[in-house]
């Protein structure tokens, strides 16, 4: 898992290849023009970014005539997420929280 | 973690508490008490009533599935697209209370549709900077 994980942070600890990706998670699918017309770089270089993402499993491609759309990938980031140890981090604070207040309470 | 569909996932928590299960037992189902340590919510420890526990992340819509005072109580919990169920088991000891919460049902194909939350993305997306700046 070490290396799934390096491979999802590398590729989205670049700034705009971030903002490429947070913007498909928001939006939905969207070509590479409309995403070049905010990304703010060249088309290449948008391109170069989706490529990357797509290598990571972020996101995928779908050829329609002569535009390609891409879309997030959710699933992607299923190794930095543990939902086991999250909700078992919440209940164990709230347990903090509810031995302090039994303290607290009137007999 | 295995394909198997019919799997479920559970948390368990379990604490030893130096008060009786009576005392817990306000503290579990008294509205205004659980706010302190829980959530805002429209609790009644009545079979079947729908509740919603509000926190600044986000709401769990729930409905109470079992209620035996002083021993047990369940309901359902749904958030981010998941459907679990939490139950308390209250149970005396020589010192107090032995206090066990499990929230059970979570399906490992569930992952998905919490990834999908916005509260996931917020969070992930929010975190991620602190993260890559930790790196080599």
């Amino acid at each position: 898992m070490p290396n799934a994980h390096d491979m999802l942070f590398r590729t989205l600890a670049d700034p705009t290849r971030r903002a490429l990706f947070e913007r498909l998670c928001h939006e939905g699918e969207q070509t590479v023009g409309a995403l070049t017309a905010r990304a703010g770089v060249s088309q290449p270089a948008v391109s170069k970014h989706l490529g990357i993402l797509k290598q990571a499993g972020l996101v995928r491609d779908r050829h329609e005539g002569r535009q390609t759309h891409f879309s997030a990938q959710l699933g992607a980031l299923a190794p930095l997420i543990d939902w086991t140890s999250q909700m078992t981090g919440f209940w164990q604070s709230r347990f903090d929280q509810l031995e302090d207040l039994l303290k607290r309470m009137d007999q | 973690m295995t394909n198997t569909t019919t799997e479920t996932l559970s948390v368990v928590v379990e604490r030893e508490i130096p008060f009786p299960p009576e005392r817990i037992w306000r503290a579990l189902t008294q509205p205004h008490l659980i706010e302190e340590w829980l959530m805002k919510n429209d609790f009644k420890p009545v079979v079947g009533h729908s509740f919603t526990l509000r926190g600044d992340w986000g709401a769990a819509d729930c409905q109470v599935q079992a209620v035996a005072p002083n021993k047990t109580l369940s309901y359902t919990w749904g958030a981010f697209g998941l459907e679990s169920v939490v139950t308390w088991t209250l149970t005396p000891t020589s010192t107090g209370t032995n206090l066990r919460m499990e929230q059970s049902g979570f399906r490992p194909d569930q992952q998905q549709a919490y990834q999908g939350a916005k509260y996931g993305w917020k969070k992930f997306l929010a975190n991620l900077d602190q993260v890559v700046a930790r790196m080599d």
